[in-house]
């Protein structure tokens, strides 16, 4: 078990200096940090001690390995455009979006898994039709027009919601959240909805497909057959077979709800890290871009890690060969 | 004794785009308290149709149309799911082809055992357990102290079908369907599984439908044999009759075709042609395009189950109402 846990963290390595390496060659060949940080006005001399403070003369693989050395420490550097370090924006920004993925998250679990099972075991209802058909919006719309759509009706028709901001947050230490305030709870529930909508759509379609899939197999014959009640037959038995995929795409989606929570963030005006990372394309702000993509990498490596480690819970043959391979079946 | 099943005229209906399909079409049998019957037939003949019909788990859109199937004097076949479920495992058990496939990979063997005692038997965690590892020793498991937390896939096939047996067995029916149970498994393990299912029945007094290819095991086995082709009861009768001296042609080529080593029926040596599909059952006996001794009467008129002094068959040559033809024309095998 934890020789799998380290295994798999090796196996992170590559990747991470996959990422590490892009984000790096941003800061070195894109624009040009000595005359963004220097101004409009500036001597050569100053240019050679900043270039020199930046370590900007050493070689490339010095200013690599400093580079990740740094980055290991959470330590990017100041952002071009705020003058702060990258690493004091991020902690700041970072809570909004993650509660803004968490709450997308749990909307598109809590909603998505039980319309899948409902859609699988009663495919012909008239209500799993209109579940099939919503699912085709929430999947062809694309999630800007979601928002806008959502802000029209909820915001400016009806006035129940806010649209932007987080509302009130309360801090807790270097948290802020908004989970405390009715004004941050109401600011979370259209972009958690937008945010959460295609993965919602998505984990349906697949917890359906599986339902149906698992549904036809001897074992749910033979457990009907042996008397079970269908709440046993379809919760216990069909459900907790359909999890292993089910558990693999939520993982991944969980991820790209983070990586994309980008575009929600700029259509509510979400002071999250997404927002932050528009803001510091816009600007050229190449520290506070590159320590994103590598924020965004890492938490595509452990959520994958965490996915990994869900299989060994869930199906009791992984257990087995576990570490060899995942999904052998 | 009363019959613990009773199946009457049954008939099994598929609706298709293509019109109406008739799986199983006047089937009538009983299965008395503590017999064995074996049932036999060319794959498609609708051994299994049977069965899910008796446990009411027909696929849909298959649907019993016709004909009424009693348990212990009580109808079974219009009861409403609810009342069904509780009769599957507790009245009546049933016993899949394939072991390794009828098992939930995700729960050991035990939790199936215990969720299937608890589900028909008012019984604590702790009882459920131990009737689970008592279980799982009656049907011959090692160390089922330790394998009851187990899961399937760290049994062998041989092993998955003994679990399988002590979940159809676990709740005490009065009535197994077993449907091939020996057909997926090893030759060599095969008797094994026969034997513990013949004993188990017995001290239990469970009488059993026991489908199989296996001429052998129908003659160790059963009391007594049902013979069926395309969805109808061709014979009927005690074992002894069907297997030594059939009289119905199909079953004799049946029975003439068992091959002496490896005694399973798979294609039917003796009998040119192959089983009608159900879209096109010829009119009268469904068997008349490939018997011997067809004549005229069989192409118009569909037979009933006859007695003809040993067994019951389906087939005219044995109605004295027919143009007399001597029953011995039929060759034994
Ligand atoms: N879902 C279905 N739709 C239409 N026909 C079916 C279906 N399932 C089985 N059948 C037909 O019913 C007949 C009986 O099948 P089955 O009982 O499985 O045969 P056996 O068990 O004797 O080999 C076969 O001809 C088969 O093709
Ligand atoms: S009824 Fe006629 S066709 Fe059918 S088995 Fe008897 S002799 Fe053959
Ligand atoms: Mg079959």
């Amino acid at each position: 078990m934890l020789a799998f846990v380290i295994s798999r963290i090796l196996q992170a390595i590559p990747v991470m200096l996959a990422v590490a390496l892009i984000s790096f060659a941003m800061f070195a060949y894109v624009g040009d940090p000595v005359s963004i940080m220097l101004g409009q006005d500036f001597t050569e001399a100053q240019r050679q001690a900043l270039i020199r403070d930046l370590g900007l003369d050493q070689p490339f693989f010095v200013q690599f390995a400093t580079f990740i050395g740094n980055a290991v420490q959470g330590e990017f550097g100041l952002s071009y455009r705020l003058s702060r370090p990258v690493a004091e924006l991020i902690a700041e920004r970072a809570p909004a979006t993650l509660e803004l993925a968490f709450c997308a998250a749990a909307v598109a679990l809590l909603v998505g898994v039980p319309m899948g099972v409902y859609t699988g075991l009663y495919r012909n209802s008239w209500l799993s039709r209109a579940f099939l058909t919503f699912s085709l919006v929430g999947v062809s719309l694309p999630t800007f027009l979601i928002g806008i759509l959502l802000i029209l009706i909820f915001s400016v028709w009806l006035g129940w919601l806010p649209s932007f901001g987080r509302g009130d947050t309360v801090q807790l230490g270097w948290w802020s959240t908004g989970f405390l305030t009715v004004s941050g709870l109401k600011a979370l529930i259209l972009p958690s909805v937008t945010l959460g909508l295609f993965q919602l759509t998505l984990i349906m379609r697949l917890v359906r497909a599986e339902m149906l899939e698992v549904l036809r197999t001897d074992y749910i014959k033979f457990a009907r057959a042996r008397g079970l009640a269908n709440r046993a037959v379809h919760f216990g038995h069909a459900l907790k077979n359909t999890l292993v995929p089910v558990i693999t795409i939520a993982g991944l989606q969980l991820g790209g709800i983070i990586a994309f929570a980008i575009v929600t963030e700029t259509v509510f005006q979400w002071p999250g890290m997404g927002l932050l990372f528009i803001q510091s394309v816009g600007a050229a702000d190449i520290p506070v871009m590159a320590a994103y993509l590598l924020l965004i990498a890492l938490v595509f490596v452990v959520i994958n890690l965490v996915v990994d480690l869900l299989y060994y819970f869930v199906d009791p043959r992984l257990r087995a060969g576990f570490g060899a391979a995942r999904g052998g079946h | 004794m009363a019959a613990i099943l009773e199946v009457r005229d049954l008939r099994v209906e598929f609706p298709t785009r293509r019109g109406t399909l008739t799986a199983l079409d006047g089937v009538s049998f009983d299965i008395a308290p503590g017999e064995v019957l074996g049932v036999v037939g060319e794959s498609g003949a609708g051994k299994s149709m049977t069965g899910a019909a008796i446990i009411g788990l027909l696929e849909p859109p298959g649907r019993i149309a016709g004909g009424e199937i009693l348990l212990n004097g009580k109808r079974i076949d219009r009861l409403p799911y609810e009342q069904m479920r509780r009769i599957r495992g507790k009245e009546i058990g049933a016993i899949f082809q394939d072991p390794l496939t009828t098992l939930n990979p995700l729960y050991t063997v035990g939790r199936q055992l215990v969720e299937t005692m608890q589900t028909h038997l008012p019984l604590s965690d702790r009882d459920a357990r131990q009737r689970a590892i008592g279980w799982l020793e009656m049907v011959g498991i090692p160390a089922a102290a330790q394998r009851v937390d187990s899961y399937p896939h760290e049994f062998s096939g041989g092993m998955r079908q003994r679990v399988v047996i002590a979940l159809a067995l676990c709740a005490e029916p009065a009535l197994i369907v077993a449907d091939e149970p020996t057909t997926a498994l090893d030759v060599s393990i095969q008797a094994q599984i026969i034997a513990l299912l013949k004993r188990l029945a017995r001290e239990k007094g469970t009488a059993m439908m026991l489908v199989t290819h296996d001429m052998g095991v129908i003659a160790e086995t059963a009391d007594r044999v049902a013979v069926m082709y395309a969805g109808r009861i061709a014979e009927i009768g005690p074992v002894r009759s069907v297997v030594k001296s059939p009289k119905h042609p199909y079953s004799v080529g049946l029975m003439s075709s068992i091959p002496p080593l490896d005694r399973r029926v798979a294609q039917l040596s003796g009998i040119e042609g192959a089983m009608p599909r159900l879209s096109a059952i010829p009119q009268g006996c469904a068997f008349n395009p490939r018997c011997p001794h067809v004549f005229a009467r069989c192409r118009q008129d569909r037979p009933e189950l006859i007695e003809t002094g040993t067994t019951r068959a389906a087939c005219w040559l044995y109605d004295p109402a027919s143009e007399k033809r001597a029953p011995e024309a039929v060759q034994h095998g």
